[in-house]
């Protein structure tokens, strides 16, 4: 019998794997010809990234070199791009006039680098990473050196980047999600990620959208402007934002095409006679760009290609990035659900971060950054969907760790030496903690911190300390004193906010990384408290997170109970005027607000306005010259005052005055709770100020400052913090003292309560007595104003956030049909 | 059914709703609270707290949860259901992304009653 005639279209890894597989069961089953458009033999694609760091060379990477073809009666055209096909007559043709017939085809054309359809897309300098052609660009312009932009932070452009910078150029990697490798990582291991990166020299840019490549003049890059208007010089830019089928040739023989060459579980394409392989193909929906599936699919064809019944049934996949010095691999789905769990191990001194995501018991994706010795051990009970119950409490420290009996973690401090060092920062050793202990009889952390700074600085031998602990006292230490801040952490509050000054943590995704969150995204009470945190202790540099603001300071109204707001304008000092009055009376009409209300703080409240409305309610207080009361705010909210001197016949100062300077100091300021206070101009005290968060009683040798009042769930009179003569020193002293609540406040914690924590004595040491102290706090609350006296309502007026205030679609009665 | 033959309205750009939050989409059978993921998934819930109705598009949105910003009741944006100890749900329209547009499903929009 005439043997049959196999035509290989494209000559990529994985018709090279088909051969391979197709060889070891029948040598001799078919003629093969191949068609390569690249005018080389089979090489290993996944190698191009060190051939480009120059760890490696193009002889290096050869899968199939000339000989393996001559060896195996396999003709291959170099440099032959298939133009026909003709499916009645079974010949394919290419450009360069060679035409082959055949029995079966394979089609693997593999995939076209996305080029994005951006102005310059066309300039000399704008390169792609798919091939060793590209590799070989690249290296030229590395030799002129200068700077290169990577656009996308996926897989490829991150090879692209390390490579390039290996070979001595400046790198910028532009991306446009958030977080480096967002399909594959979660985002804690895609910010571990861009600080390797960083450190290595590369500046990554995430958010980044490109504008354009700027032309030199002479059709060459000069650079690339984003959205926002930067620009930045370049002389190479570099495409990796993603492959797309290579699709054409199978188009054009009427073959079905989706994304990709639709095949079947067969991997036979709508015509029986010809198979897609590789890149170009669309498998029950889904294209694949990894090594892993193509393999699995060459040998189904290889067997189907004998007559066999294979099947392809689709394939999870796992990645690892191959830049040296980055160990990352990621496999499976790792979205969360309600019917998943996971389990995180984060070691942030050590740079490790693993994720497990269970479903039933099994694991379905797997994140493992800086230590992925055990990811293929996690891959294969993934892929074999192993029942994980059994080692489930040790599965996240890997294989080593199965089998064995538990280790008991207190066992390795109870056996080190007197004289080892537990803190570094504060060179404690174990000898002195323990003779606290039980010399003290301290029982909790604070306490042993307090009494020997053990654990006080960077908080990262906490864990060796509390051990110490339990080894010390036995049964006696309860480690669950500290009340965690949520579910997400083990850390209290003032760890969180000590570790956050201590170790300059700067965003929420760092705070949760560099602390070992258990939870990816934190939860509606931890967000809120950390934006605080980060806002209160980094005023110039933190960009304020919106998304982690309750809704209330997110649109600067309060939200009600039938999802409508109400709306409060700033009364300084409780003073208005006709004109205010007469705007307020304007405003309610025109929009028909349903209800006006006094409030406890001397203003007006209006109720009932629609979301929507808000920003055309602002626009008109704001022309009267009102601006936000921020009656919305974990922060700043009223200073109440009585008529004082200027009207009362009791009055000893100007309370009224006095109010209005404080408010117009301290307005706008976030705090971790709300924050009233009053100035009185008595003692008969009508502006209550002896049950306010600070108040003023004003008296006629000066101002007695109050402080850690209370009216509302617990009621509480105020303590005295201290007299002073003058109206500069009593706002001196307020600032400082609401500086240093700013500063040591648990978000939501009122000041009487944080007074009752610290003790009041010491806030009346440090506020009182300490000028120098004092003087700083002042300072830094200042300081802070500078970022925080912005009138939210007329940014808002002006356009700021208008998303928050419009419908983003309205669908009429057909469309939802 | 399955995405192809399912058919679909486009209701704006996946960028007009913030990473971490929500928008509105008004219809006549009320609104529909159209989330955006940090990791830019879209989901849908009816914009009506099972609790004591609140707007659940006005909650802060934290993994593929959301808070109701009313009495802190959290709901899983998949399936709609109230997490923890808490019992209710929130209907759920199916939501995709295409080419950067954010998709309702026809089918389950036709089905609202209101």
């Amino acid at each position: 019998m005439k043997k049959q005639k196999l035509v290989i279209v494209g000559n990529g890894m994985a018709p090279g794997r088909m051969l391979e597989y197709l060889f070891e069961k029948d040598r001799h089953a078919y003629d093969i010809t191949i068609f390569n458009a690249e005018p080389r033999v089979n090489y290993n694609r996944l190698m191009l990234s060190p051939v480009l760091s120059g760890e490696r060379t193009y002889e290096d990477i050869i899968t199939h070199g000339d000989d393996w073809y001559a060896e195996h009666g396999v003709t291959l055209h170099k440099s032959a791009k298939v133009s026909e096909i003709d499916r009645a007559a079974k010949t394919v043709t290419s450009e360069t006039g060679v035409t082959a017939s055949y029995d079966r085809l394979v089609i693997a054309t593999g995939s076209n680098p996305f080029i994005i359809p951006l102005p310059g897309k066309d300039l000399d300098g704008v390169l792609t990473y798919r091939d060793l052609d590209d590799v070989g660009k690249m290296l030229d312009a590395a030799k002129r050196g200068g700077r290169a932009i990577v656009i996308g932070g996926g897989l490829l452009g991150l090879e692209a980047a390390a490579g390039l910078k290996m070979q001595g150029m400046e790198v910028t990697v532009l991306h446009l999600m958030p977080t480096l490798m967002e399909r594959q990582l979660d985002p804690a291991a895609g910010y571990l990620l861009q600080e390797e990166f960083e450190r290595r020299g590369i500046e990554v840019r995430t958010k980044a959208n490109s504008h354009e490549i700027v032309d030199d003049g002479t059709g060459k890059v000069k650079g690339i402007r984003l959205d926002d208007g930067t620009q930045i010089e370049a002389s190479v830019v570099v495409m990796a934002v993603g492959i797309r089928p290579s699709t054409e040739l199978a188009k054009a023989i009427s073959l079905d095409v989706g994304r990709g060459i639709l095949v079947g579980d067969d991997m036979r394409t709508s015509d029986a006679d010809i198979f897609a392989l590789g890149e170009c193909v669309e498998h029950r929906g889904i294209c694949y760009g990894l090594v892993a599936p193509l393999y699995e699919m060459a040998e189904v064809i290889a067997d189907n290609l004998l007559n066999g019944t294979s099947e392809y049934t689709g394939s999870v996949t796992a990645t690892k990035l191959k830049v040296t010095g980055v160990d990352l691999y990621s496999a499976g789905d790792f979205s969360e659900g309600e019917d998943r769990e996971e389990i995180v191990l984060r070691d942030a001194a050590a740079g490790v971060y693993k994720r497990l995501v269970l479903k039933d018991n099994r694991i379905v994706g797997a994140v493992l950054y800086g230590e992925t010795s055990d990811g293929p051990w996690f891959f294969d009970l993934l892929k074999k969907r192993s029942d994980v119950a059994e080692m489930r409490d040790t599965l996240i420290f890997g294989q080593a760790y199965q089998g064995g009996t538990p280790l008991d973690p207190t066992a390795a401090v109870a056996a080190l030496p007197d004289d080892a060092e537990i803190c570094g920062c504060n060179g404690v050793c174990k000898g002195k903690i323990v003779n606290a202990i039980s010399e003290k009889g301290l029982t909790s952390l604070d306490d042993v911190r307090a009494h020997t700074k053990a654990s006080a600085s960077c908080g990262s031998c906490t864990g060796l300390v509390e051990q110490l602990m339990q080894v010390t006292l036995g049964d006696a230490y309860n480690p669950a004193a500290v009340t965690p801040m949520c579910g997400c952490t083990h850390l209290g509050h003032s760890d969180v906010r000590r570790l956050i000054k201590s170790r300059e943590l700067k965003t929420i995704p760092s705070v949760m990384q560099e602390l070992e969150w258990t939870s990816s995204g934190g939860c509606a009470k931890c967000r809120p408290a950390l934006n605080y945190y980060l806002v209160s202790d980094w005023p110039d540099e933190y960009a304020d997170d919106y998304q982690s603001r309750y809704i209330n300071e997110r649109v600067h109204a309060n939200i009600q109970k039938d999802g409508t707001y109400s709306v409060v304008p700033r009364m300084w000092g409780g003073m208005t005027s006709s004109t205010e009055l007469r705007a307020i009376a304007d405003v309610v009409d025109k929009f028909n607000i349903p209800a006006v209300k006094c409030t406890g703080g001397q203003r007006i409240d209006m109720l009932g306005i629609s979301k929507e409305d808000l920003p055309a309610v602002w626009a008109d207080l704001g022309k009267a010259g009102f601006v936000s009361g921020q009656a919305y705010a974990k922060g700043l909210r009223t200073v109440k005052t009585c008529v004082g001197s200027d009207w009362c016949r009791f009055g000893t100062q100007d309370s009224t005055g006095l109010g209005i300077r404080i408010e117009k100091f301290m307005w706008g300021s976030w705090t971790p709770a709300k924050l009233k206070l009053a100035v009185s101009g008595c003692p008969r005290n009508c502006a209550e100020a002896t049950c306010k968060d600070i108040g003023v009683i004003c008296v006629d040798s000066g101002y007695e400052i109050h402080f850690a009042g209370a009216a509302g769930l617990d009621i509480k009179g105020t303590e005295v913090l201290g007299l002073v003569k003058t109206e500069d020193e009593a706002l001196e002293h307020i600032v400082a003292l609401t500086q240093m609540y700013r500063e040591q406040g648990h978000y939501l914690e009122r000041i009487y309560k944080w007074a009752r924590r610290v003790g009041s004595d010491e806030i009346r040491t440090r506020i009182m007595e300490d000028a120098d102290q004092r003087k700083l706090y002042f300072d830094r609350f200042v300081f802070s104003q500078k970022f925080a006296q912005v009138d939210p309502w007329s940014e808002r007026v002006s356009g700021k956030d208008k998303h928050e205030f419009r419908p983003m679609a309205v669908l009429q009665a057909e469309a939802a049909e | 059914m399955n995405a192809e033959t399912r058919s679909w309205v486009a209701i704006g750009d996946l960028m007009d709703i913030p990473r971490e939050g929500a928008r509105v989409v008004k219809t006549a059978t009320g609104c529909i609270a159209v989330f955006r993921t940090v990791d830019d998934e879209v989901y849908a819930l009816d914009d009506r707290c099972p609790h004591k109705g609140g707007p659940l598009s006005q909650g802060i949105v934290h993994g593929t949860s959301v808070t109701c910003p009313l009495h802190n009741w959290v709901f899983d944006l998949a399936t709609g259901l109230a997490k923890g100890a808490d019992e209710g749900s929130a209907r759920t329209t199916a939501a995709r992304i295409e080419n950067g547009k954010v998709l309702l499903a026809a089918d389950d929009l036709a089905r609202r009653t209101g």
